[in-house]
């Protein structure tokens, strides 16, 4: 197995004066290149905070994270993330919303026209470039977060991390997204990890299922391969005896053996 | 019974079809009357009641000012007195002898100089104060209590230092903007959200880039929040500033014309920088709309 991203023995303590909390321990995690790997569990199990240690907007307290043997520690557009809430600059249109991370990261490699011919490749990739003057209070919840797909897309990264990046939608325009990030992950072969809560939403996207347990020091509990071939079918997986049987094994991992614990 | 049922709706919609633009071309025409009219009614409702309260007040201090031995004039004195100030306003006879706009524009002029330093400095060292926690350990007690100082203590302190009025009052006009537009600018930098200073981290923004293209139109609401307050002050502060320093300039005018009992000229000049006032107030929050116009709306 080739270690693409390789998260190697994190641990992450916050500390607060006195007062430490342990989020995360000992969490060691191989991806392949191309994979999609979703990343589940409750509330509070420090989910976010493992994506933000790999993007290097936090740094672990112990441990490190590898991507093609190297170790990363600062954020940069090799892991470009897209936010729970989207996270668009109200300030720009949608267009010079992905242009900002394409000007810095084809400064040198791409001349002016080719950069635009680029924003606008990746706009009509998520299906927005009829959008692209519009500002991202014109445009709806959807339509923001393919916009802050694209502009992660843009970058060219290596590795896509994605923060919950459904969470905020209504049901129906989630699915439409699902469906759509499922589409660019078959054509583009891009690495993903993704964060998420909702157990459909992890077996239907995913190769392989990380199970955290419950903060504080969460840990991997259980890893789960999806044996789904691809291209999926949300209809058709529905009635699928695998899918069912993915689905089956995260809930009872998630609501038997991990239950959310109110006081914790 | 399908085949019926469709037959029906296709019949219906041809002929509401080719009606459609014959309705559409008739209320073209009443709605822009109506739009005037609607804007002529709109305009109305607020004209209409200041100068309603703008006439009563004119006629009760006509009425109160015209008996003999009132220490002030009524209204239709000051505009006989003064009619020649109103009309003539680009007389220049020498000295301080001028038309009103000359020591208008002297005021405005400085004015726009203090302010435009109090602009930069003060959007500077707010983005320090908030962008730096040990700046604002350092330096915000500091502009806690500096800021209380009345505008006219500053100046025999800068008269002393520049021996000169014309740099003491924009000095004056200078430490009076200055404070909200620092603490104004702090409060914006210290509110940017996580999420964008995430966004400009994953992009690799340089410090430089960050600031142009981020912190400044990200804070750009409480900045220019800082800047009307500013330009506020610094036009109350030059009107008092201007009459200790003497020379051409609104302040000096009205206590020249206090001394030699011209209490009509006062009322005029007093008018003047009221408007004034009111429009520089409006300039700076025009200004900001346009700028702030993506900002805002999140």
């Amino acid at each position: 197995m080739t270690a693409y991203l390789k998260l190697d023995h994190i641990d992450k303590v916050f500390t607060r004066g006195a007062a430490t909390t342990e989020v995360l321990k000992d969490i060691n995690l191989t991806i392949e290149e191309g994979e999609y790997v979703s990343i589940i569990g409750h509330s509070g199990c420090g989910k976010s905070t493992l994506l933000n240690i790999i993007a290097g907007l936090t740094r672990a307290t112990t441990g490190g994270v590898l991507l093609e043997n190297r170790e990363v520690n600062s954020p940069g557009p090799d892991r470009a993330v897209v936010f729970q809430n989207h996270s668009l600059l109200p300030w720009l249109t949608v267009y010079e919303n992905v242009k900002l991370g394409v000007d810095k990261v084809f400064a040198k490699t791409k001349s002016r026209a080719e950069r635009d011919a680029w924003v606008m490749h990746n706009l009509s990739l998520v299906q927005m470039a009829h959008a692209r003057d519009k500002r991202p209070s014109e445009i709806s919840g959807g339509m923001k977060q393919r916009v802050g797909i694209a502009r992660a897309l843009a970058m060219e990264p290596k590795v896509l991390l994605l923060d919950e990046p459904f969470g905020a939608l209504d049901a129906l325009t989630r699915a439409h997204l699902q469906d759509s990030v499922m589409a660019l992950h078959q054509k583009l072969g891009n690495t993903i990890l993704m964060i998420t809560h909702d157990v459909d939403e992890a077996v239907l996207l995913s190769d392989r299922i990380v199970m955290m347990t419950n903060g504080p020091s969460a840990r991997i509990g259980e890893v789960l391969d999806v044996p789904l071939a691809r291209p999926r079918k949300r209809l058709e997986l529905a009635t699928n005896a695998a899918y069912l049987k993915c689905r089956q094994r995260v809930l009872e991992f998630l609501y038997e053996r991990h239950r959310f614990v109110e006081a914790a | 019974m399908n085949m019926t049922a469709t037959k029906i709706e296709v019949e219906t919609a041809t002929p509401a079809a080719t009606a459609a633009p014959v309705v559409a071309l008739m209320p073209k025409r009443p709605p822009r009357t109506e739009a005037y009219a609607r804007m002529v009614r709109e305009t109305a409702v607020r004209v209409i009641p200041p100068l309603v309260v703008i006439a009563l007040l004119t006629l009760i201090w006509e009425l109160v000012c015209r008996r003999a031995g009132s220490a002030l004039p009524p209204p239709s004195k000051v505009f006989k007195d003064t009619k020649e100030l109103i009309l003539d306003p680009f007389f220049d006879n020498g000295g301080i002898d001028k038309g009103l706009f000359w020591h208008l524009s002297a005021s405005l002029q400085r004015v726009a100089f203090g302010y435009s330093l109090s602009a930069i400095a003060g959007i500077a060292l707010g983005v320090l104060v908030g962008q730096s926690v040990w700046a604002m350990r350092g330096l915000d007690p500091l502009f806690q209590v500096l800021r209380t100082i009345p505008p006219l203590a500053w100046l025999p302190l800068s008269l002393a230092a520049f021996r000169d009025g014309q740099p003491s009052a924009i000095f004056v006009i200078f430490i009076t903007s200055i404070w909200p537009i620092i603490i104004n600018t702090a409060v914006g930098i210290r509110n940017i959200p996580q999420d964008y200073r995430n966004v400009a981290a994953v992009v690799q923004l340089n410090p430089l880039e960050f600031f142009a293209k981020i912190m400044i139109p990200a804070a750009a609401p409480y900045i220019f929040t800082g800047l009307r307050i500013g330009i506020g002050l610094s036009w109350l502060a030059i009107v008092a500033a201007e009459m200790l320093i003497g020379g051409v300039g609104i302040g000096f005018f009205i206590w020249d014309a206090w001394n030699s009992s011209h209490i009509s000229e006062i009322i005029l000049a007093l008018f003047y920088v009221g408007i004034i006032g009111f429009v520089l107030d409006r300039l700076i929050a025009g200004l900001g709309k346009v700028v702030t116009r993506g900002t805002a709306q999140n």
